[in-house]
């Protein structure tokens, strides 16, 4: 009897991954497949971001650092797009960059759907500032004038001639800035814009990323944390409720996942009990 | 959803699904997709860089007659000499210029932003109202303990050993949150390829029937 029981403690404990793997594919599929709604608490993290977005006034600017690739398209792109659709739709001018190499491609996505919908004209309304590479030496440069590391913009127009770039030399004319990376660039923008220039930042990064830049908030370096998807569906419920993007054009693209999320986490945490009984339960019969 | 799109789409899809196929066991389909990202990634880069560093860095300001953007370029050749074993010495001295100007510029502002600021953001106030000093007293007991755990240079016994307990439990909270928002990242790109699958599948049906 107690062989039988320490068998079925040891199955729990060396249940092979691939089961997981196979429980967890069909709960995602059958959640997609039959989605529900789920409760999203917002964040005060979030809610600065958002507020403070929304006290800026028409014609101000606000600078946005597009530091990531396709993989992490899914956790920050939502994020990306619910910023872009409230900046344009309040008036506020966009000046974007990339650190990361693979961020220009990010950025056109975006930029070029949303300006669209609302639209703003390239150098009037936003200006897309490019890549560059090394961004301790890019963020250092940006401080002092933008014209240095970027003397043309990402389509090759010089600076000086973009409308948006007349009254705009440096972090000094940004109201702030806000990082969405995937990446080691938003201790870069940390370290040298906000610590050697001091321009208000906030971060917008990938889950993983999330806990390590709390540290940040509490210091007062940072105004606010975008972390993950779901600091991104949290901003994307602000943004809904203030009537700047909307479920029925299918804005809410982080907000669709979060049913996913949630009986993931449960199927997660199921296996982790499923584990964790199985483990002192051997020790028992033992 | 046109015929262009449900054939990209459709590419998309394969390779989604022979990325996901590894967690079965590795095979062809993975080898391929897998091969196909780094490439791609490695071309796209190198083109990238190519065309907002090399060119705008170097190309122009020779074409303007600014040949002080030789020196740079030289030292960027040095590099390469690490592929012989005979004069790989000389790549020591841009590597040394790379590494003595990253340093000086990051390590002044790194010890301001990252250990002075950090150490004063736990030195708070205990005497304003109830949640903050719980929250503050909090800070100051874990990170105290936490330290407490990394001083080897006594044993680890009676209030010391304690104080150390007490410390490897709130590292053990931050690992947790880590782990937690770890998960929550994972998750997040499985749902949106599994809600892209979808998708597709839907246009796809509706484009055949």
């Amino acid at each position: 009897m107690d062989n039988g029981k320490s068998n079925l403690y040891d199955w729990m404990m060396n249940l092979d991954r691939r089961w997981v793997y196979l429980v967890i594919g069909v709960v995602v599929t059958l959640t997609a497949i039959a989605p529900f709604k789920v409760p999203v608490y917002v964040t005060p993290e979030v809610r600065n971001i958002y507020n403070f977005v929304e006290s800026m006034e028409p014609g101000e600017v606000l600078m946005i650092g597009v530091d990531y690739a396709p993989e992490a398209m899914a956790e920050l792109h939502p994020m990306n797009y619910a910023i872009t659709r409230q900046c344009f739709a309040k008036g506020i001018k966009l000046l974007l960059c990339c650190l990361h190499q693979n961020g220009p491609g990010m950025v056109e996505q975006v930029i070029a759907q949303v300006s669209k919908e609302y639209d703003k004209v390239n150098g009037v309304d936003y200006v897309y500032l490019g890549y560059k590479p090394y961004p301790a030496i890019t963020i250092l440069a940006m401080g002092q004038n933008f014209r240095i590391p970027f003397p043309e913009d990402y389509y090759g127009t010089s600076l000086d001639s973009l409308p948006m770039m007349r009254n705009i030399v440096n972090f000094d004319n940004v109201q702030a800035i806000i990082n969405i990376s995937a990446g080691s660039a938003t201790e870069y923008w940390i370290n040298y814009a906000n610590g050697r220039y001091n321009a208000k930042l906030a971060i917008g990064v990938t889950g993983v990323m999330t806990s390590d830049y709390y540290p940040f908030l509490q210091s007062g370096q940072i105004f606010g944390i975008i972390g993950g998807m779901k600091g991104a569906a949290e901003y994307e419920d602000l943004a809904e409720k203030g009537g700047y993007i909307s479920r029925k054009k299918d804005q809410l693209t982080a907000f669709k996942s979060m049913p996913i999320q949630t009986t993931t986490h449960i199927v997660v945490i199921l296996f982790i009990v499923l584990g964790n009984v199985g483990y002192f339960m051997s020790k028992k019969v033992k | 959803m046109g015929t262009h799109d449900i054939i990209f789409n459709g590419i998309a899809a394969f390779l989604t699904i022979s990325i996901y196929t590894f967690l079965y066991k590795d095979n062809p389909f993975y080898k391929f997709a897998e091969h196909l990202v780094v490439g791609v990634s490695a071309g796209y880069f190198t083109v990238i860089l190519y065309f907002n560093g090399f060119v705008p860095k170097l190309i122009e300001p020779l074409k303007q007659e600014k040949f002080y953007y030789i020196l740079p370029a030289i030292l960027g050749l040095m590099i390469w000499t690490r592929f012989s074993r005979k004069w790989s010495w000389i790549s020591r001295f841009s590597l040394a210029f790379y590494i003595g100007s990253g340093a000086g510029i990051a390590i002044p502002l790194y010890i301001q932003n990252f250990v002075i600021r950090q150490l004063s953001a736990t030195m708070l106030p205990v005497g304003v109202s109830t949640w903050p000093l719980i929250t503050n007293i909090l800070i100051i007991i874990g990170v105290f303990c936490a330290l407490t755990y990394f001083y080897f240079s006594k044993e680890h016994t009676g209030a010391f050993g304690a104080s150390a307990k007490f410390g490897i439990w709130t590292l053990m909270v931050g690992f947790g949150a880590g782990f937690g928002l770890t998960v929550m990242g994972r998750v997040s790109l499985l749902a949106e390829r599994v809600v892209f699958l979808r998708d597709y599948l839907s246009e796809l049906f509706k484009y055949l029937s």
